[in-house]
């Protein structure tokens, strides 16, 4: 008797599975999220484009996701993502990446994206650690835990990357864990069919080279760890830092219209074209 | 491939002219003329020019013209791009290509079309910003890691600059590789009288279409066809090693054995149809010394030769078109019957020794740095020294 299929089954490279994130990792579940966006929002991937870069996350798309893909060099996926967006901005392009690339090597990339509000999705799974590479500190580290090059301790503290992205510019920024796999795929939705640049910060668990370090060695255990720190962003309005020091703030953190850097640019070569016809036609 | 009305539009107040302008900006209108739909660079001495004129002239051409925050988003969106379909370039000089190179190196694993110009100028690191240089040329061959192949041609005059940014984008197209214009800040910067052509005399070449996704990265091809975003082809492009598929492989050596040595024969075993050099010999045929250079070094070296040959010496003279792939064959032919072969560059002899490996006489340096151009005397001098 065959298995029975994944109804989403055909949203994955099939040919390759089954996929080869460690056991407990969170990539499946952020996968599974994403395949399900895709769905709910009858997104054919046909008209989409996902880019990645470097690191565990980067192979939720490249292999495993079934579209047009570009899995690019270490830290650079959104610089090759504008390209791609501008030369084609009536297909949905997404980024899929960790912390380490997004926030870490490309971290130049992702602000001016954000600045520029290019209409891509950055789905960045922060995972707190370089977890391919086995368990070096990332700019996302808290401080105080024991990496393989932070063998004593992490005195450097960590970017809160989501808070940066909003600064930039961006017109959507969420952020959600693992744990909040529902609302995390209603965000996926939400930012891929907005115009911007959207942005949404997954905090995801790595048992095997970030729990190690921290006394987390099972995913379940992460899943509590995500459940018991997060807060809503609507419950913290009246909390002070040192209140939220240890929290992982949820939910929707900015969502406002801003003009879109590919339409920007398409209006002004369209005003351009016209413009030389224009005078070539007063010209005679 | 066939120009747009858009870019016909633009390109029509332009074609049968002749215009009076800088290298940078022969450079800028040569990519027009090629049909360029998408720049992304970032300002830099002495190729901001590029940039200048094309922000300014693109748009009207129904094109996209973007400043990154860096050289690599610059490679990494024109490499981006080139996937859509679009014909792409960026423009820099030393610094920004240095930082340009892994995501050349990518755009080379990838077979992804596109050009770089690279307007040298003094180095290492900042060097003379403003001064020209030639010492980019091993750079633009080794610069990035891994064994490759790269085609690189070095324009010695403003009317060049037009041309071969013309020409790069075709090889770019037929060979599925990026493409580097080695400039100098010395060409780049001159002005000169520039004939624009009619846009009906340039044959534009065309990428080749691969039929299925499975063959955008193998088959039977040197060069195999593409597969551009959005026709639904889930195309999947990777840096790593891959099938003919695009599919990951990174540990089987066969997979790499295969992949590479096809990425890197696409250009050797074309090489010849490649490879342009210009050749000046004496009228007497009996030289026994020779003057190889490219680029802007080639004209006070050309100048040398002829001031030499007045004084009823006999000096053979080359003209590399091409940097890269050597031209091998057409070296070893030349320098036959040379005894010497002097190879003024302005640096501190890069290209002389590749020369050294395919001549069997003896291979004189004639190196300049400092930002200045060589004079036509210090080359002469240098030849009569050797010159019977």
């Amino acid at each position: 008797m065959s298995e029975p299929r994944h109804r989403l089954m055909g949203y994955v490279r099939e040919e390759i599975m089954p996929h080869r994130f460690c056991s407990g990792c969170g990539c499946g579940t952020v996968l599974n999220a994403f395949t399900n966006a895709v769905e709910g929002i009858d997104l054919d991937p046909g008209r989409m484009v996902c880019v990645s870069g470097i690191g565990c996350s980067s192979w939720i798309p490249s292999p495993y996701f079934k579209s047009d893909t570009l899995h690019t060099t270490h830290g650079r996926p959104i610089a090759f993502a504008t390209g791609v967006k501008m030369m084609r901005p009536d297909l949905t392009v997404v980024v899929i990446a960790g912390d380490g690339d997004v926030a870490g090597i490309g971290g130049n990339h992702l602000i001016h994206a954000a600045r520029r509000n290019i209409d891509l999705s950055v789905f960045m799974v922060n995972n707190m650690i370089y977890g391919m590479t086995g368990g070096q500190v990332a700019p996302t580290t808290p401080a105080g835990v024991k990496t393989t090059t932070t063998p004593h301790r992490n005195v450097e503290p960590p970017f809160r990357v989501a808070d940066l992205v909003v600064a930039a510019g961006a017109g959507y920024v969420a952020r959600w864990t693992t744990y909040h796999a529902f609302p995390l795929m209603e965000s996926m939705q939400n930012a891929m069919t907005r115009k911007g640049f959207s942005f949404i910060e997954i905090i995801s668990q790595c048992p095997e080279n970030y729990g190690r370090r921290i006394g987390l060695r099972r995913a379940i255990d992460f899943l509590k760890m995500f459940k018991e720190k997060a807060i809503r962003i609507e419950k913290t309005r009246d909390m002070s830092e040192e209140e939220l020091k240890d929290r992982i703030i949820i939910g929707r953190l900015c969502d406002r219209d801003r003009p879109e850097f590919a339409d920007e640019m398409h209006k002004l070569t369209a005003e351009q074209v016209a413009g030389l016809k224009a005078s070539k036609e007063a010209a005679g | 491939m066939a120009l747009d009305d858009n870019k016909r539009q633009y390109l029509s107040r332009l074609e049968g002219k002749t215009y009076f302008i800088l290298g940078d900006e022969a450079c800028a209108y040569g990519a027009l003329f090629a049909g360029l739909d998408f720049f992304a660079g970032y300002p830099i001495t002495p190729a901001s020019e590029i940039a200048e004129l094309i922000a300014s002239e693109l748009p009207k051409a129904g094109g996209i013209s973007i400043q990154m925050e860096d050289e690599l988003a610059s490679m990494a969106a024109i490499v981006g791009a080139s996937w859509t379909g679009a014909r792409t370039m960026t423009a820099t000089s030393g610094p920004g290509f240095s930082l340009m190179q892994e995501n050349i190196g990518y755009a080379i694993m990838t077979e992804s079309p596109c050009v770089v110009v690279d307007v040298q100028r003094s180095g290492p690191s900042t060097g003379q910003a403003t001064k020209p240089a030639q010492g980019d040329v091993l750079q633009a061959r080794w610069g990035t890691h891994g064994d490759h192949n790269i085609i690189a041609l070095a324009p010695n005059s403003v009317q060049e600059c037009f041309d071969l940014v013309l020409e790069c984008f075709d090889l770019a197209d037929i060979y599925r590789t990026p493409v580097i214009l080695l400039m100098d800040g010395e060409v780049g910067h001159i002005r000169e009288s520039v004939v624009m052509p009619q846009v009906s005399s340039i044959e534009h070449a065309s990428r080749k279409i691969a039929a299925r996704s499975a063959e955008v990265f193998g088959g039977e091809e040197l060069v195999p066809g593409m597969i551009h975003y959005g026709q639904g082809q889930n195309v999947h492009v990777t840096g790593s090693t891959h099938l003919a598929n695009g599919m990951r492989d990174v540990t089987t050596p066969h997979v790499h054995d295969v992949l590479i040595k096809r990425i890197y024969d696409k250009i050797d075993k074309n090489r010849e149809k490649i490879v342009r050099v210009e050749t000046d010999l004496d009228d007497k045929k009996k030289a026994r010394v020779g003057v190889i250079s490219y680029g802007a070094s080639a004209r006070p070296a050309r100048g040398a030769v002829r001031a030499a040959r007045a004084k009823g010496k006999s000096v053979d003279f080359l003209r590399l078109v091409t940097i890269w792939p050597f031209a091998r064959t057409q070296v070893a032919d030349f320098a036959k019957d040379l005894d010497i072969i002097l190879v003024p560059e302005m640096n501190l002899g890069q290209l002389s020794r590749e020369v050294e490996r395919f001549v069997s006489g003896e291979v004189v340096s004639v190196p300049r740095i400092g930002g200045i151009p060589h004079t036509v005397d210090e080359i002469y001098d240098a030849v009569m020294e050797v010159v019977r």
